[in-house]
């Protein structure tokens, strides 16, 4: 039945949407107030950021053989554990992409990756210092395997996406499957791998800055320390030599993406 | 003399109860082209396919050089096929290796992928490509990449490809339904001197009728599954087409 006249709305009102926004203010209200967060304790907070901030200038470069040995340490174990994640990362990879292997090796290879990716570095930093030690190992080993998860889960869905046209033309001259991967697969999708590899090794570079403080080595056990010790100058001569490495690193990609043309 | 290739009883069904091939048998002699003519979804390129077994017979057999290749097993199959030359419509190429990349896949099947993989080929397989690139007119476009070539050197590449194989068998799947006319009549008119020339088989799917009687030695005619007419270029007739393609209404 057509409704007439003055019975039509335009936009009539949504009751249930209504209630829905009223209930989630009012739970933001109360997670606000559980938590203390009040006006005065914001203002508390300033001011103290404030001394903080004003503790952390000048930088303190003084102690620069501690800082260059935890950067440089930092770095090795970036740039190890990027090529060690995609070295294992390309042929898991290879297994785990539906298209071009059966289930029983494609779920496996993705159940793999799933674990590999399933804790954030840290947490798999500390799991590796328990079990080899403190020092770099750790860290190497931390990364890796974050790189595996992630590198994997990228390169295999590139690999699904490939011209399977390709590839049957390939199958069809009687080629056995490794030259089918070498000609038919891994020139269609070469040239994003190198740009995941750069854009993981750009995120393990700021992560290896960061397991030291589980003592997983590299600078961050130098950054915690000096926390610690409210060595707040020497902390922001770190921080700053993070950011400046950070963009080195950041240079150094987009050159490697010309050079690969990606 | 004894056919080169020969399909007996070849069905297939891609669901269970529906076969999109019911039954097809036919003989192919060592020389001339083969066109392939009928509708779309007929099953032209899924009887090419089974032929090399990109697609999986369900039952049938099919003889090549007196081996049924339906039995044979992967390892067989591969150094079957490597004997077995393919074009394809699209062509198929590996767009972003060279023109010179590309021919030299068609001696995968020889070369141990190691040495494949580092480009290490005999001197005889580059000799060759080049010799194949001169005959299709690309000489000059040995290290461009593929996807910089337009649509019909991109088919003269993928013949080259087929002819590196040294084949005793070309199938050719719509192999000039992506190109223009005069070019398509410059690709068949390349097929058939290198059938010609070298007394292999060659099968090819088309739906330019005009073509197939062209440059064609023999007409198969397929609908539904099935083929309704086997013959010389000349023998058909519009009734045989409207019996292949069904009604009467495009042939005015």
């Amino acid at each position: 039945m057509a409704r007439t006249g003055s019975n039509r709305s335009a936009f009539p009102p949504d009751w249930w949407a209504r209630g829905a926004w009223l209930l989630l203010l009012a739970y933001l209200l109360y997670a606000a107030s559980h938590l203390e967060l009040t006006p005065a304790r914001f203002a508390a907070g300033l001011e103290h950021g404030a001394k903080f901030l004003a503790r952390l200038f000048p930088p303190d470069f003084r102690r620069w053989e501690l800082l260059v040995k935890g950067m440089v340490e930092s770095l090795q174990i970036a740039v190890v554990a990027s090529a060690l994640g995609s070295l294992l990362s390309l042929p898991l990879a290879l297994l785990a992409a539906r298209n071009l292997m059966p289930v029983w090796a494609s779920w496996p290879a993705r159940a793999v990756m799933v674990v590999c990716r399933s804790f954030h570095p840290v947490i798999v930093a500390i799991l590796f210092v328990k079990a080899v030690g403190f020092g770099a190992l750790a860290g190497i080993l931390a990364l890796t395997v974050a790189s595996v998860g992630f590198l994997g889960k990228l390169m295999t869905e590139a690999i699904e996406e490939i011209s399977l046209k390709q590839v049957e033309a390939v199958r069809a001259t009687g080629a056995p499957f490794a030259s089918v991967v070498t000609y038919a697969v891994l020139p269609q999708v070469f040239s994003r791998f190198v740009g995941f590899v750069s854009y993981e090794t750009d995120a393990n570079l700021r992560n290896s800055t960061m397991v030291g403080i589980v003592g997983a080595g590299g600078i961050g056990g130098t950054l915690f320390a000096a926390f610690q010790r409210f060595d707040y100058d020497f902390v922001c001569a770190i921080v700053l030599t993070i950011i400046a490495l950070i963009m080195a690193g950041e240079v150094l990609t987009v050159q490697v993406k010309k050079v690969f043309r990606a | 003399m004894s056919a080169a290739l020969s399909v007996r009883g070849l069905v297939k069904e891609y669901v269970p109860g529906k076969p999109v091939l019911r039954g097809i048998d036919l003989d192919f002699e060592a020389r001339g082209i083969s066109a392939v003519i009928g509708p779309s979804g007929t099953g032209k390129s899924t009887l090419i396919r089974c032929i090399n077994r990109l697609v999986e017979p369900t039952a049938g057999q099919v003889i090549f050089e007196g081996r049924d290749l339906v039995k044979l097993s992967r390892a067989e199959l591969r150094s079957a096929r490597r004997r077995i030359g393919m074009v394809f419509q699209e062509y198929n190429l590996v767009e972003r290796l060279s023109v010179m990349e590309n021919l030299l896949c068609g001696r995968l099947g020889y070369v141990s992928p190691l040495k494949a993989w580092l480009r290490r080929y005999p001197g005889g397989d580059i000799a060759r490509a080049f010799e194949l690139l001169d005959i299709v007119g690309l000489g000059d476009f040995a290290q461009a990449r593929a996807d910089s070539l337009s649509g019909g050197q991109r088919q003269r590449v993928g013949i080259a490809r087929a002819m590196m194989q040294e084949p005793r068998l070309l199938l050719a799947d719509e192999p000039t339904s992506s190109l223009d006319p005069k070019t398509s009549v410059e690709i068949m008119g390349l097929m058939q001197t290198l059938a010609q020339a070298h007394g292999f088989p060659v099968i090819v799917n088309i739906h330019n009728v005009e073509l197939a009687r062209r440059f064609a030695d023999r007409i198969v005619g397929m609908t539904g599954g099935g083929v309704v007419y086997d013959g010389t270029p000349e023998r058909i007739t519009e009734q045989h087409l409207k019996e292949i393609y069904g009604g009467e209404d495009w042939l005015e």
